[in-house]
C-alpha cells in the first residue's frame, strides 16, 4: 500500500508539489488560502497551461516547439488590431488561423525537410517575433470592446472565463490523446518513429497536425491574455516556450518522447503558478525567485526519476 | 510578570496589525535604473517603519498584472506601480480600484484607471533634451545615429519619439541609421562597429540608455574617432557619469530613480496617514 502511494507520488511530481506547496502556503501565509487568491492562481496559470497542453502533444511525439511564444505574440497583435476595429469574432478567427498556419509551417518544414524540430522552431521563433514587431512597429495595441474583454476578465457562475477555457482545452487535448487515432500515433511516433512509419502510418502528415495544434493552442492562450490585459504587446510571450516546456516536464513527460499526459501538465502549470504567487505573497526577494523556482523543478524531476 | 507579558504581546500585536503595507510592482530589476528606484523606495520604507513588498514584472505586462493581483490578495494598503507599459497596466490598476486600494504610478504613467498620483520623469522630454543637446553640439547640421532600446518597450518608444521630434526641427540633421542594441552594452559595441563601416562620417550618436552608449563609445574609441563623434546616453548610471567626467561620453540624460522611489513611498505613507498629499509645486514632476 505504502509502496503504491510512493509510486504514485513519484509518477506525479507536479501534483505532489502542487498539493505540498498549497498546504505550506496555506499554513505559512495569511493571504494564500482565500477564494480570491486561489482564483488568481488558476486564472494566472491558464495562459501557460494552454501553451503547455499543446507542448505536451509535441513533446510526447518526440519533438519540441520553441516558437510558441512568438506565435502567441503574432496571433495576439493581429487579432487585437481586428478586434479593436470592432469585429471581435473575425479577430478571434484570424488569430486562431495565424496560430494554425505558423504551426503547420513548422510541421511541414520539420517533416518534409527532415530537420530537427529544435532548429526549425528556433528559426520560426525569431521569424514570428520579427513579424510581430514589424506588424505593430513596436507599439502595443490596446483597448478593446467589452464583449472581447469578457474572455479574459469575465466569469460564469464565479469561475473565471480563462479557467473555463483552460479546462476546455484540457479536455480537448485529453480527448485527442486518449480517444483518437491521432493520439495513438502521437505516442507511437514518440516511442519509435521508424517502427511507426514501417507499420504504414503516414508519420509526416501526423507531425504536421501535431505542430498545427501546438500553434492553435498558442493562439487560444493569446486570446485569453490579450483580453485579460486589454492590450496586445509586441513583447508578449518572451520566454513562454521555456515555461511551457517546464510544465510538461514537471508533469512527468519525458523529452525523449513516448510518454506523458496532459493531466500532469495541468498540475505542472498550477505548480508553476503557485510558486510565482507564493513567492510574491511571502515577499521573497525577486533576485532569489528563479533560484527557488529552479530548485523546485529539479526536485520534482529528481523525484520522478528515482526508481 | 503576567501584566508585562500582556503588554509585550500587545506591543507585538499592535506593530503587526498597524504596520502599513506598501506594495511596489516594478517593471524590471534587470536594469540598474530600476534597482535604484527600488532601493530608494526600500530605504524610505525602512526610515518610515512601513512594510514594503517588492514584486518584479521582468518587463512582462502579463506578469505585472499577476503581481498586482497578488499584492491585492495580500491586502496591501496602497500600491505603487512602475508600469511596464502605459496601456497594459490599466487592467491591473482597475483591479486595484475595484479592491479600493489607492494606486500611485512611478516613472511611467498609465493611460487609464484611477491613479492617485503620478511621480515621473518624462522619457519623451528626455529624448527631446538629448536631441536638442546634439543639435547644439554639432551646429545644427550633420549625420546622427540612433541606438534603439529593446523594440516594443515603452521607454524605447518614448525616448525615440522625443528625440526624433526634436531632430525633425533641424532640416540639416539627418538620422542615417536607427538600429537596436537591446539596451545591452555588448550589443552596443557590435552594432556601432558595424554602423561605423557604413557611416564613417557620422557626427553624433544618441543611445536610448547608457549601457548601449558605453558600448558604442568603445567601438568609436577603437576606430580612433573619439574626437569626431559625440555620444549621448540616457539614465546617468554611475559608469556613465564616470565616463562623462573623463570627457568621453558627451552627456547623459539624468533621471533620478532613487529619488522617485523614495518620494513614491513617502507620498504613499503621507496619504495613508492623513488622507491627503502635500506637494510643494516644484516637486510635482521629478524631471531630468
Amino acid at each position: 500500500m505504502l509502496k503504491k502511494i510512493l509510486d504514485f507520488m513519484r509518477k506525479n511530481p507536479a501534483l505532489v508539489g502542487f498539493i505540498g506547496l498549497f498546504i505550506i502556503l496555506s499554513i505559512f501565509t495569511d493571504s494564500f488560502f482565500n477564494m480570491n487568491n486561489i482564483i488568481n492562481v488558476f486564472r494566472q496559470a491558464s495562459t501557460i497551461a494552454i501553451l503547455g497542453f499543446g507542448m505536451t502533444l509535441v513533446i510526447i511525439s518526440g519533438g519540441i516547439d520553441l516558437s510558441v511564444g512568438s506565435t502567441f505574440a503574432l496571433s495576439a497583435v493581429v487579432m487585437a488590431s481586428i478586434v479593436k476595429g470592432g469585429n471581435v469574432l473575425l479577430g478571434i478567427c484570424v488569430g486562431l488561423l495565424i496560430g494554425a498556419v505558423m504551426g503547420t509551417f513548422n510541421g511541414i518544414v520539420i517533416s518534409k525537410g527532415k530537420i530537427q524540430p529544435f532548429i526549425v522552431t528556433l528559426a520560426t521563433m525569431a521569424i514570428g517575433r520579427s513579424l510581430t514587431l514589424a506588424y505593430t512597429k513596436g507599439i502595443p495595441i490596446s483597448l478593446f470592446p467589452n464583449n472581447f474583454r469578457f474572455l479574459g476578465r469575465g466569469d460564469v457562475l464565479g469561475i473565471p472565463v480563462p479557467v473555463l477555457i483552460m479546462l476546455g482545452m484540457f479536455f480537448l487535448s485529453l480527448y485527442i490523446l486518449k480517444k483518437t487515432k491521432l493520439g495513438l500515433y502521437i505516442y507511437s511516433i514518440g516511442g519509435n518513429e521508424e517502427a511507426t512509419r514501417l507499420s504504414g502510418v503516414n508519420v509526416n502528415r501526423y507531425k504536421v497536425v501535431i505542430y498545427m495544434l501546438s500553434g492553435l493552442f498558442s493562439a487560444v492562450s493569446a486570446i485569453i491574455l490579450t483580453a485579460r490585459l486589454n492590450s496586445a504587446q509586441p513583447t508578449f510571450g518572451q520566454g513562454y516556450e521555456l515555461d511551457a516546456i517546464a510544465t510538461v516536464v514537471l508533469g512527468g513527460a519525458s523529452l525523449a518522447g513516448g510518454k506523458g499526459g496532459v493531466l500532469g501538465t495541468l498540475f505542472g502549470a498550477l505548480l508553476l503558478g503557485t510558486i510565482n504567487n507564493g513567492m510574491n505573497l511571502m515577499n521573497i526577494s525577486p533576485f532569489y525567485q528563479d533560484l527557488v523556482k529552479g530548485i523546485i523543478i529539479l526536485l520534482a524531476v529528481f523525484l520522478e526519476h528515482q526508481d | 510578570m503576567k501584566k508585562l507579558l500582556l503588554l509585550f504581546a500587545l506591543v507585538i500585536f499592535s506593530t503587526f496589525s498597524f504596520a502599513l503595507k506598501v506594495g511596489l510592482s516594478i517593471s524590471t530589476l534587470n536594469n540598474p535604473f530600476f534597482v535604484d528606484l527600488a532601493n530608494g523606495a526600500r530605504d524610505k520604507a525602512k526610515e518610515l517603519g512601513v512594510e514594503l513588498i517588492i514584486v518584479d514584472a521582468r518587463d512582462d505586462s502579463a506578469k505585472q498584472l499577476n503581481d498586482v493581483e497578488d499584492l491585492i490578495s495580500q491586502k496591501v494598503n496602497i500600491i505603487l506601480i512602475n508600469p511596464t507599459d502605459s496601456d497594459a497596466v490599466v487592467a491591473a490598476i482597475e483591479e486595484a480600484n475595484n479592491a479600493n486600494i489607492p494606486v500611485i504610478t512611478v516613472d511611467r504613467g498609465a493611460s487609464g484607471g484611477k491613479v492617485l498620483l503620478h511621480i515621473a520623469s518624462d522619457n519623451v522630454a528626455g529624448g527631446r533634451m538629448a536631441g536638442a543637446f546634439i543639435a547644439e553640439q554639432i551646429g545644427a547640421k550633420g549625420k546622427v545615429i540612433e541606438l534603439v532600446g529593446i523594440p516594443g518597450t515603452s521607454s524605447a518608444r518614448d525616448r525615440g519619439k522625443g528625440f526624433n521630434d526634436e531632430i525633425a526641427k533641424y532640416p540639416n540633421i539627418k538620422v542615417v541609421a536607427r538600429q537596436t542594441a537591446n539596451y545591452n552594452r555588448a550589443e552596443g559595441l557590435v552594432v556601432m562597429e558595424n554602423l561605423l563601416q557604413a557611416h564613417p562620417d557620422v557626427n553624433a550618436v544618441f543611445a536610448h540608455n547608457d549601457e548601449m552608449a558605453l558600448g558604442a563609445l568603445e567601438a568609436i574609441k577603437a576606430a580612433g574617432k573619439i574626437d569626431d563623434i559625440i555620444v549621448v546616453g540616457f539614465d546617468a548610471t554611475p559608469d556613465a557619469l564616470e565616463s562623462v567626467k573623463r570627457g568621453e561620453l558627451a552627456a547623459t540624460i539624468a533621471q533620478q530613480p532613487y529619488l522617485m522611489g523614495s518620494l513614491a513611498v513617502e507620498k504613499a505613507v503621507e496619504y495613508l496617514q492623513t488622507g491627503t498629499i502635500y506637494f510643494p509645486v516644484e516637486l510635482q514632476l521629478v524631471n531630468q
